[in-house]
């Protein structure tokens, strides 16, 4: 008899081990993922120890050795102020990493608390929700330069003014969610159990909203990181003197024709950095999504 | 033998020796050696639990099985002598509609939403014949009037949603009998429609197999079903074809164990005569009605009445059953009764005391009295939490401390029949059953004085339900607990219950004993609903007709 109590639709842990080739073809499919978390950890890494990498203070005027090219002492040579690239590539890897971590944590930690309001209270959800609308219908380049504008560029300005703009797309995800499985039986059985409100929250309702977050944590890192560089570039992000990869290549736009490398090392970092991320957070799509995880 | 009596007597498929494993090497076997045959102008019913392959053996005849994930390792399937496994996909195209054709479970699902109904049933016409569009019309409009759907001009023009499920599966009939194929496949093609439209659907499978000589391989979990449609009986098991053979011979000398215990699971449409419960009372509902009101801007408002002035009254220790079908308000009653909805007007009264629908503390202190368990145990329990907290949730709300609470649950395991080890494990790792036993010993933890059952052995098989149903029972004397178990089954509130009321559109049209209700009804409805019943002239527990 109890081995009637067992039967049930077939499950997919008893699918049968993968042969040769789908070993060899998950092989060659995960090439990517690899390359990109090693990627990123080369830049943290970089972040990190930026003073013992770097050859030179990021922020040493040379006059003498303005506009070199790659030499012994200088790897990627120097810009116009007789700067050394390598070393600003460097430090600016401190800047981005700081400005993405610091959106992220922020972005995502107030967009889960307003999405968690606005999707269990009903009353709430009106006026959040068009307000957050409201915030989505302006540009977000548009209102970080509006932000920086009126309050004068800092680190902190710039990470008010990129994290702003990213809060709404956290918001709508994590109202999305809660209000999927709040209709779910297990929460109805949560509040017949007499769970307090606080209980229902923590206990059944915001697990669910990690696997997704995360996935979104990547993007809003990778996109942190593209806007702070579109800020400096326009020349509204940070001061120039502040080694940072899109002021460099704003710097070098001028030098282009003379030396591309200026504009073209930065931008390789930066290029680089946003591509690993972007694969890490597929990746961690694939892995999260349960209905993804069913079809591998 | 003459050459025209053998080709009748040749069945139209053939399975033999059909093995199906899950993909890659070495992977498990879901099918081993089905053999089945369908003569033309016959029924034959495959019945079995979930996980016994009947629909995958469905979808192995259709060439439906996902080659990714599902491969054929043996035996073949012959239709009118040609076999299906080794067809190229191009030639399985064509014979699908013409000789072989499949009605789906779905009737929401399996029609496109935005395609009129005239459109999708002219594809297939449009893929596999020559017909010019006026024939292509005047054929669609006959087929649509030989399965009695009214006004079949207006059908044509429709949208999926425009009609009810018992219409919609009418189309999908129409749709899969067009081409007039050898053979016909339904996949529980009645378990997501109300008794009352059930029964009408089968009796137009049987009444158009009949019309069309159409060979029928019927795929059903449901025993009562068996008794109404079929010629011959497969039962499978876990992959396997257990015994097969007529119908009568499946029901009333069943060889196999397996048969014998499945069949005598089924419950009886007849109660037994009971004792009527004599304790006091402890829950009473005078008046009861919930309104849906939706208010919506610049559109007339709309308003539904899901209960209206409903009394009920249930003593200790007893079981009083409310039936009715799909929307007939009893689920929306139990949770006004258990709370997760505030009724619109009346008066809950639990033992004596009136419960009041303020928030806060006032509204959750009637949890510790009054308990429910829901319908789905595969969405009733949260899938991260372990088992032990998710049963000790309810008393640690009420300040009960952790071991105390433990303690208890452990208790409640054996009572439950459950190894206590299974406090520490994840809700996945439990069958459905399982999963129910473990909602059931949740809501016993709060030693409630009444139990709210919404449909709590629907989602279950047969034989797991029999359990449950006597687990429940079993609770009822231990712990006097007065239980109010919704169901839409008759078998099984004729098992259980001592007391039913019958719920249509909101209003309870009747209550009595079970045995006054369900063998001599008085209300029309009540007598419908009963004659409706599949199979309600066969007495399964004692293999033999009533």
């Amino acid at each position: 008899m109890s081995s009637l109590e067992e039967s049930g639709p077939a499950r997919y842990e008893d699918a049968a081990p993968p042969g040769a080739k789908a070993v060899l073809r998950a092989a060659v499919t995960s090439i990517p993922a690899w390359l990109a978390a090693a990627v990123m950890i080369c830049v943290v890494a970089m972040a990190i120890s930026a003073p013992l990498i770097a050859t030179a203070s990021p922020t040493a005027i040379a006059p003498a050795e303005r506009l070199l090219g790659p030499t012994s002492t200088h790897f990627l040579g120097t810009d116009a102020l007789g700067r050394d690239t390598f070393s600003r590539i460097v430090y600016g890897s401190r800047l981005s990493l700081t400005v993405g971590a610091g959106v992220t944590l922020f972005s995502v930690g107030i967009g889960l608390i307003i999405g968690v309001f606005a999707g269990y209270f009903r009353a709430f959800d009106m006026v959040v929700m068009r307000a957050m609308d409201g915030l989505m219908a302006i540009p977000g380049i548009l209102l970080a330069i509006a932000l920086i504008a009126l309050t004068g560029a800092s680190l902190t300005t710039v990470l008010v003014a990129i994290t702003v703009p990213e809060i709404p797309r956290v918001v709508r995800l994590v109202r999305g969610v809660i209000l999927n499985v709040r209709s779910e039986a297990f929460v109805e059985a949560a509040i017949t159990l007499g769970s307090r409100t606080r209980r229902i929250l923590w206990r059944h309702l915001i697990p669910s909203t990690v696997a997704p977050l995360t996935v979104q944590a990547t993007f809003i890192f990778a996109s942190a990181i593209l806007t702070e560089s579109t800020l400096s570039f326009l020349g509204a992000g940070l001061p120039s003197e502040i080694p940072s990869w899109g002021n460099m290549m704003a710097d070098g736009r001028m030098y282009f024709q003379l030396k591309p490398g200026l504009v073209f090392f930065p931008g390789f970092a930066l290029a680089m950095t946003l591509l690993s991320v972007n694969i890490l957070g597929d990746v961690l799509r694939d892995r999260l999504d349960p209905k993804m995880e069913k079809r591998t | 033998m003459t050459a025209v009596q053998k080709a009748a007597d040749d069945p139209v498929l053939q399975i033999k020796g059909l093995c199906v494993a899950l993909a890659g090497r070495g992977g498990k076997q879901l099918l081993r050696d089905v053999d089945i045959e369908v003569k033309a102008g016959e029924i034959t019913c495959v019945v079995g639990e979930s996980g016994s392959g009947k629909s995958l053996t469905a979808y192995s005849v259709m060439g439906l099985l996902d080659p990714e994930s599902l491969r054929c390792t043996g035996g073949e399937i012959m239709i009118e002598g040609e076999n299906v496994l080794t067809a190229t996909p191009r030639r399985l195209r064509e014979l699908r509609a013409t000789s072989m054709s499949l009605i789906f479970q779905e009737p929401m699902t399996a029609l496109n939403p935005v395609e009129r109904i005239g459109d999708q049933i002219e594809e297939v016409l449009e893929i596999h014949c020559s017909d010019d569009a006026r024939t292509r019309r005047r054929r669609i409009l006959e087929m649509l009037e030989a399965v009695h759907l009214p006004d079949p001009k207006r059908i044509f023009d429709s949208y999926p949603h425009q009609l009810s499920g018992g219409q919609r599966q009418r189309v999908i009939i129409c749709m899969a009998l067009i081409l007039n194929p050898k053979l016909l496949i339904a996949d529980e093609p009645t378990t997501a429609l109300d008794v009352s439209t059930q029964k009408q659907i089968l009796a137009l499978i049987r009444e158009l197999q009949q019309k069309f000589n159409t060979a029928v391989l019927f795929i059903t979990h449901d025993f009562g079903v068996v008794v109404d449609v079929a010629d011959n009986v497969v039962v499978m098991n876990q992959g396997e074809v257990v015994e097969a053979g007529p119908r009568d011979t499946i029901l009333r000398t069943p060889r196999n164990d397996y048969t014998r215990m499945l069949v005598s699971s089924v419950p009886s449409l007849v109660p037994r005569s009971r004792k009527s419960v004599t304790e006091d009372v402890v829950l009473s509902i005078t008046g009861l009605s919930k309104t849906f009101v939706r208010r919506r801007l610049l559109r007339p408002t709309t308003v539904v009445e899901a209960a209206v002035d409903c009394d009920l009254t249930l003593h200790r220790s007893e079981i009083l059953g409310i039936v009715g079908q799909s929307g007939s308000g009893k689920s929306t009653l139990a949770r006004c009764i258990i709370g997760l909805e505030t009724p619109s007007a009346g008066r809950i009264v639990l033992a004596g005391e009136e419960l009041v629908n303020a928030r806060g503390n006032a509204f959750r202190e009637r949890f510790q009295r009054i308990q429910m368990v829901f319908q789905d145990p595969y969405r009733s329990l949260n899938p991260r939490v372990r088992v032990g907290e998710s049963i000790i949730e309810g008393p640690t709300n009420f300040g009960v401390p952790r071991t105390v609470a433990m303690q208890r649950a452990k208790g409640l395991m054996e009572l439950v029949d459950l190894p206590v080890s299974a406090l520490d494990r994840f809700p996945h790792q439990f069958s459905g059953g399982q999963r129910q036993r473990i909602s059931i010993a949740r809501a016993l933890m709060m030693e409630p004085e009444v139990l709210v059952a919404d449909e709590a052995v629907s989602a279950l098989d047969v034989s797991v339900q029999a359990r449950i149903l006597k687990l429940l029972e079993s609770i009822r004397v231990e712990t006097g607990v007065g239980l109010l178990f919704i169901t839409h089954d008759l078998r099984v509130a004729a098992e259980i219950c001592d007391r039913v009321i019958v719920m249509n559109k909101g209003r309870v049209v009747e209550h009595g004993s079970a045995e006054a209700v369900l063998v001599h009804p008085r209300d029309p409805y009540t007598r419908a609903l009963i004659d409706a019943a599949p199979g309600r002239h066969w007495d399964f527990r004692n293999f033999r007709p009533l």
